[in-house]
């Protein structure tokens, strides 16, 4: 259990370190990203990008298997519009409000930044919220 | 050494995260935060009143473990692995900060406006932390993903739906860095 647990918890652990010494866990980077007065944020999410896809088209073609012998298989997302529209416009609000999204959320409480323990729970009503609404919703 | 301290530049950065996408893939998982959200409501019990959350989140655990980790990385990189050269923003972009009575970094990776023990005597500051992190969360969840799990995961995988959701994510970041900041922060 622990030891299973070790290997997400180890890739965690560099992801944390990555996203903190980038700084893209910074209120400020994300206020200075859409500001467009400096490259840093887009640098480092398009060479993410350019890794991922290389790696993914590599996994692809060598077909390589993963770490348990199972062919890989990258999910397709769920064909839409409304959702991926609206809904993204929705999280990019609260992305330059609170400066954070998901991943640098647990980051910075795991830091010691006590003040983000409101941006968590309002995550959790955000997500609890759509949860009630859903099938009101366009998808 | 101090090297390590500094700001890390955006291709390292940028190559790494890119590699914990594939790590986790070749773990035979997906890389996405925030779906462990929707995880913690359940935990929390949500799943007795809105079917949403009824679902198999023991099945989500290896991506807990991924959040422990992050935490943990996060505490690292703050407590022993700064330095006062960090968070070193444009000039211009401090100059504008001033104007909306918003500190400067000075190496702080938050501002002491929004997120300072201090700031939080303020009803104010309590509402724009919470209504940003609603929006976060009921975003997410309807688009099916944030940061990792579109605009890095669904990017690199050439998902046209991700690409939507990021387009969003950036219209939304603009409404409100130029259409909404200016009113919240206006003195």
């Amino acid at each position: 259990m622990i030891l299973k647990a070790f290997k997400y918890i180890a890739a965690g652990f560099v992801f944390g370190i990555i996203l903190t010494k980038s700084e893209a866990v910074s209120w400020y980077r994300i206020f200075e990203m859409f500001q467009f007065q400096s490259f840093h944020m887009y640098g480092i999410i398009s060479v993410a990008i350019a890794t991922g896809l290389i790696g993914i088209q590599l996994i692809k073609r060598k077909k390589v298997k993963d770490i348990k012998g199972n062919p890989i298989v990258v999910p397709d997302k769920e064909k839409g519009n409304a959702r991926y529209w609206i809904g993204g416009t929705i999280f990019g609000l609260g992305w330059a409000l609170a400066g954070a999204c998901p991943g640098p959320i647990f980051i910075l409480i795991g830091a010691g930044y006590w003040s983000l323990l409101f941006v968590l729970a309002g995550a959790l009503i955000g997500t609890f919220l759509y949860g009630v609404i859903q099938r009101f919703l366009p998808h | 050494m101090h090297v390590l301290y500094q700001t890390w530049p955006w291709y390292i950065s940028g190559f790494g995260i890119g590699m914990i996408l594939l790590i986790l893939i070749w773990f035979g998982k997906t890389f996405g935060m925030s779906s462990n959200l929707r995880s913690l409501c359940s935990i929390a019990g949500a799943g007795k009143f809105v079917p949403f959350f009824n679902f198999d989140w023991r099945a989500q655990r290896w991506n807990l473990a991924v959040v422990l980790g992050t935490m943990l990385g996060g505490f690292v990189a703050v407590h022993f692995m700064s330095d006062p050269t960090n968070v070193d923003i444009n000039p211009k972009t401090i100059e504008l900060l001033g104007q909306y009575g918003i500190d400067a970094p000075n190496g702080k990776l938050l501002p002491d406006a929004l997120f300072s023990a201090d700031a939080l005597q303020s009803p104010k500051t309590v509402f724009i932390l919470v209504i940003g992190g609603v929006l976060i969360g009921f975003g997410s969840r309807y688009a099916g993903g944030c940061t990792s799990g579109h605009a890095i995961t669904g990017l690199s995988n050439l998902q046209l739906p991700s690409l939507k959701a990021v387009i969003g994510f950036f219209v939304g970041g603009l409404i409100m860095t130029h259409l909404i900041l200016p009113l919240i922060f206006n003195k």
